[in-house]
């Protein structure tokens, strides 16, 4: 008798307490003032950190801009920020707490694909307005009529066109292509898998490995036994570098022609630095660099201004690849809650819909399923890098854009040609 | 079997307590973190089966959990089966695991056993991780058709998962109270006496090592539609393993009330933690309860009010 | 798989044995030797890891940094066995499962600190032997894993000598066979055991400086070792030096072989399943006592 009655007890009183969870933040919120909150997560550690730190220092730099402008419908802008330590397994326990604890009015996803994948069927089933941060394609399967990607891509297969057509200025006929088993690379892998055939690439290598993976030694050496013209790798940022550093060491042999691709992190500052000459000749995407033919208006000013504030908020101090985009994220939201004078998610996407988006890095059309109509990405080489000297990346010169051609201010050489050991 | 009936009494209670709640309480969030607590209270409850009552750690619940867990997202993907069927086949697989589990305990004694298990764990993890059809290593989107009868599918998953505590709960209190349980606390105690009088060892170490197994795969089956998505390294986490061993240790592993207090106080503390602070902190609190108990509160927390309540002596 | 990159993943399967060896000749001596549950084992390989680490920011060679380091964790080891003795090995059946317990709980305990500390990114250094290779032929040695295997050459030879040569050393390797008899022999059973498990400590400072060394650390990368330093121990045979060696060559060749001919999504089940295997098959191990 004993023993039930407590179990039971126990149980009744730990059921009766749970509310107090409920309860807790509600009361923890009552001052005055109504901002508007917009709540999101960003990756401030892990290997996606650096680049997720400086969008945050872009959004904050927006969210200040617009707040010393009178606000959003005469109201102060909040940014409700949680880190997601880079691990898509947070990502639902957070905005589920955004929605339902800070109940936040707008929301922006986490940065990159893998963050933001796990966050779809929750968005998609709470009817809500979602725009994504640098997520390659991670709309495809959900098709959610509420979603705006922020990122130059375009379609996978968009992003992966001007590599190849490199491929075949090169003359390459063979091609390897390596990519982690995650979200975004097996979407930009699948893309540049179905490209091979159209530019007359014959596949010697494709294989995957484990996100996790620390050590590439047996993978070069496999992909070097097959002396491809061309390999396309697809990884993030702690597979990027320990790739790099595993051909540096033990090589990938002389008959590479091209190599890189859709390698993350090879935008970061601190890789930037670190990596330095192992990093020439590689031919990578990028989304903006300080070279001519990418002067939008607004986006130098922008960047002299982030610059100055990374120094002391300790954030990637060039500041090229994620922070013009995250801030457009804000003019994006700002343009619509001030043209639809509404906080309503319906209501606004359907106007970022039907409307060009204007923002400092150029004008945006979305098509349906939530891309850009007209892709910006670029892809750059590497050429002439030193080690250790992060000021030589700030300008032009050094990541030469090699193609698409309306961008284009360099040609593309060889890769076994800039590397100094192979 | 009266107790039974104060039992059965006591459980309909508290599955009322919950549905009444779906329709009074407003936030949503509650019924979020509460079914993790409840998931707790089975997977805990599973682990004490044979951790407890039989003292064969095992370190690899997670895979017992994910396995639940992905064995319910093959039959979304392949057949869009119900969440009964999803279940049930959860459990049989993980059921099956479990026995083979079992029968390493033939060979495999202490630390040896729970480091087989941990190898049954990975080697799982990395089968999954290879099977393209749950979405490999980059995980797979799961859409729930709204719920019937309840406002959210969270809502519906939480008296699901009281549901499924009670189940799990009843069928420890039957095995403790049974000769099965007399059997494997006298294995837990010495095996090699225990055989030389007579108890069939081999055989309430596989019905154990089974009904743990069916068990924590109840707990992971409704995971990927709570979720909405899966991948395998949050599934796999090594983070539900130590839970697993933590929550019995911490409540008392001689009675099922124990798995059943650690997994509520320590999954409580847990979601709180989370939710106002951070996630590391969450996992070093797991880490320094679960040294603490197991140095100075050997007997757990039933143990304590045993001792408080002037009963001294073990069980 | 052509011959020439069959022989050369055998070759730095070798190497990487080597280094398996090394970081798991102190759970060969804690766990192997005096029958302590050290799951905690793989975190302070860690531990050192970032020990070497942290030196490394003032100019110190990693390699150096783990000599440094040794006294450090030796002692610390004294003191765990210590507490961990009176807590655990005196009391009765239930010592078994708290004994894991705790030794799990002392691993997360070391994995968060180290998160707290350091946070959650991979941490590298710098050497000059890290980052080039030589060349033999068209194959290319990394002169890291050179420099692991040698180092793994000097621990399991320096302990295998130590534990036939010395005293103490054949005191540890008594006691794991008879407590008893070594006591009516005039040594005192735990404070020998207590010695042992200082030098397994001690150990993890040098192998973990090589963990870093072959490549980046983070705080969680102790999981990913339970397994390899579990499956070197028991395919050696509890105890044995060479054993320790042999075993750690054997699971380094078997895991550059899956990882070059399968590719690289199998390699986390290579040092479990090889485990399993031997634990039905063999469990004494290649050398078992």
């Amino acid at each position: 008798m004993n023993e039930l009655r407590r179990g039971l007890l126990g149980r009744g009183a730990a059921l009766l307490c749970l509310p107090v969870l409920g309860a807790l933040p509600a009361a923890a919120r009552a001052q005055g003032g109504k901002p508007i909150r917009i709540g999101l997560s960003i990756a401030q550690t892990g290997p996606l950190g650096a680049a997720g730190k400086s969008g945050l220092l872009a959004l904050q730099i927006w969210r200040d801009d617009v707040n010393a402008a009178g606000g959003l419908l005469g109201r102060p802008v909040e940014l409700v920020v949680y880190d997601d330590q880079s691990n898509a397994a947070l990502t639902p326990g957070i905005y589920t707490k955004l929605l339902d604890v800070d109940k936040v009015d707008l929301l922006i996803a986490p940065y990159s694909t893998n963050l933001t994948a796990p966050l779809m069927p929750l968005v998609k089933q709470r009817d809500r307005l979602l725009i994504g941060n640098f997520a390659l394609d991670a709309n495809a399967q959900i098709r959610h009529d509420k979603y705006f990607n922020i990122q130059p891509w375009g379609s996978p297969r968009e992003a992966c066109a001007p590599f190849f057509m490199l491929a075949r200025k090169l003359g390459a006929k063979s091609a390897a292509i390596l990519a982690a088993d995650a979200e975004y690379a097996q979407n930009i892998a699948g893309a540049a898998r179905a490209l091979l055939p159209e530019y007359g690439l014959q596949s010697v290598y494709d294989q995957n490995y484990p996100p996790n993976t620390v050590d590439f030694s047996s993978i070069v050496r496999t992909i070097r036994a097959k002396k491809p013209d061309v390999v396309f790798v697809a990884s993030y940022p702690a597979d990027s570098t320990a790739i790099m550093r595993s051909v540096s060491e033990i090589g990938i042999g002389d008959s590479v022609k091209l190599f890189g691709g859709g390698m993350v992190g090879l935008q970061y500052a601190t890789l930037l630095e670190s990596l330095g000459s192992m990093l020439n000749g590689v031919v990578n995407y990028h989304t903006w660099v300080p070279e001519k033919s990418m002067d939008f208006p607004g986006v130098r000013e922008f960047v002299v201004r982030y610059q100055a504030r990374a120094k002391q908020a300790n954030v990637d101090p060039l500041g090229f690849y994620v922070p013009p985009f995250d801030y457009a994220i804000g003019q994006l939201l700002a343009q619509a809650v001030a043209a639809t004078k509404s906080l309503d998610h319906a209501v606004l996407a359907t106007y970022i819909r039907d409307n060009e988006i204007k923002t400092i890095v150029g004008g945006i059309r979305y098509a349906p399923g939530g891309e850009w109509l007209a892709p910006r990405i670029v892809y750059v080489q590497f050429q002439g890098i030193a080690d250790k000297n992060l000021d030589q990346f700030r300008s032009p010169g050094k990541q030469v854009i090699v193609a698409p051609d309306a961008f284009k201010t360099g040609e593309v050489r060889p890769f076994s040609q800039l590397r100094q050991s192979n | 079997m009266g107790h039974w009936h104060r039992f059965s009494l006591g459980a309909v209670a508290v599955l009322a307590a919950a549905v009444v709640a779906t329709q009074v309480v407003d936030n949503e969030y509650f019924f979020y973190a509460g079914y993790v607590v409840l998931q707790f209270v089975v997977l805990a409850t599973a682990w004490n089966i044979l951790g407890g009552y039989a003292g064969y750690v095992n370190f690899g619940s997670g895979a017992f959990f994910a396995v639940g867990a992905y064995v319910a997202v093959a039959l979304i993907k392949a057949f869009a089966a119900p969440l009964l069927v999803q279940v049930l086949a959860a459990m049989a697989v993980t059921g099956l695991m479990g026995f083979a589990v079992g029968a390493m305990t033939l060979r495999l004694r202490g630390i040896f056993f729970s480091i087989a298990t941990v190898a049954v764990a990975v080697i799982c993890e990395t089968a999954v991780m290879n099977w393209g059809f749950v979405g490999g290593a980059r995980g797979v989107a799961v859409l729930a058709p709204p719920p019937m009868l309840f406002s959210s599918t969270t809502r519906l998953l939480f008296v699901v998962m009281t549901l499924f505590a009670l189940l799990a709960v009843a069928v420890a209190r039957s095995i403790q109270t049974s000769w099965i349980g007399r059997g494997l606390r006298a294995l837990r105690d010495s095996e090699e006496a225990a055989e030389s009088l007579g108890v069939p060892t081999l055989k309430l170490k596989l019905f154990a090592a089974t009904t743990s197994g069916a068990l924590m795969g109840l707990a992971g089956a409704p995971f990927p539609l709570y979720m909405n998505f899966i991948e395998p390294t949050s599934a796999f986490s090594l983070n539900y393993a130590v839970s697993a061993l933590a929550m019995p240790i911490i409540g008392g592993t001689a009675s099922w009330i124990g798995p059943v207090i650690g997994a509520v106080l320590l999954g409580s503390v847990q979601q709180i933690v989370t939710v106002t602070v951070s996630s590391e902190l969450n996992v070093l609190i797991v880490g320094v309860v679960l040294v603490v108990f197991v140095v100075v509160a050997p007997q757990g927390i039933l143990g304590l009010l045993r001792r408080l309540a002037g009963r001294g002596g073990p069980q | 798989m052509p011959l020439e990159l069959l022989v050369e993943a055998i070759l730095a399967g070798v190497l990487l044995g080597g280094f398996y060896a090394a970081v798991s000749v102190g759970l060969s001596v804690a766990f192997g030797l005096i029958d302590v549950p050290h799951i905690a084992h793989p975190a302070f390989l860690v531990l050192g890891a970032f020990g070497a680490y942290l030196l490394g920011g003032y100019g110190i060679d990693p390699l150096l940094a783990g000599v440094l380091l040794t006294p450090v964790f030796f002692l610390a080891g004294l003191a765990l066995y210590r507490f961990y003795h009176a807590v655990f090995e005196r009391r009765g059946s239930d010592a078994g499962l708290r004994g894991l317990a705790f030794f799990f709980g002392v691993a997360f305990i070391v994995e968060v600190a180290l998160i707290l500390a350091f946070g959650v990114d991979q941490r590298m250094v710098e050497a000059p032997y890290i980052g080039r290779s030589i060349a033999l032929g068209e194959m290319r040695v990394p002169i890291r894993m050179l420099v692991a295997f040698g180092v793994a050459l000097l621990l399991t030879g320096g302990l295998a000598v130590y534990l036939s040569r010395t005293f103490t050393g054949r005191a540890i390797k008594a006691v794991a066979q008879d407590q008893t008899a070594l006591a009516l022999m005039g040594a005192d059973p735990v404070r020998i055991k207590q010695w042992a498990f200082g030098i397994a400590t001690g150990t993890c400072a040098l192998s973990g400086a090589l963990l870093i060394i072959i490549g980046p650390v983070e705080p969680g990368l102790g999981r990913l070792y339970i397994g390899r330093t579990f499956c070197v121990v028991v395919l050696a045979g509890l105890g044995s030096m060479p054993g320790t060696l042999t075993a750690g060559v054997i699971l380094g060749v078997a895991e550059s072989v899956v990882l070059t001919s399968l590719g690289a999504s199998w390699a986390p089940a290579v040092a479990f399943g090889l485990l399993l295997l031997v634990l039905a098959v063999r469990p004494t191990g290649l050398f078992g006592r």
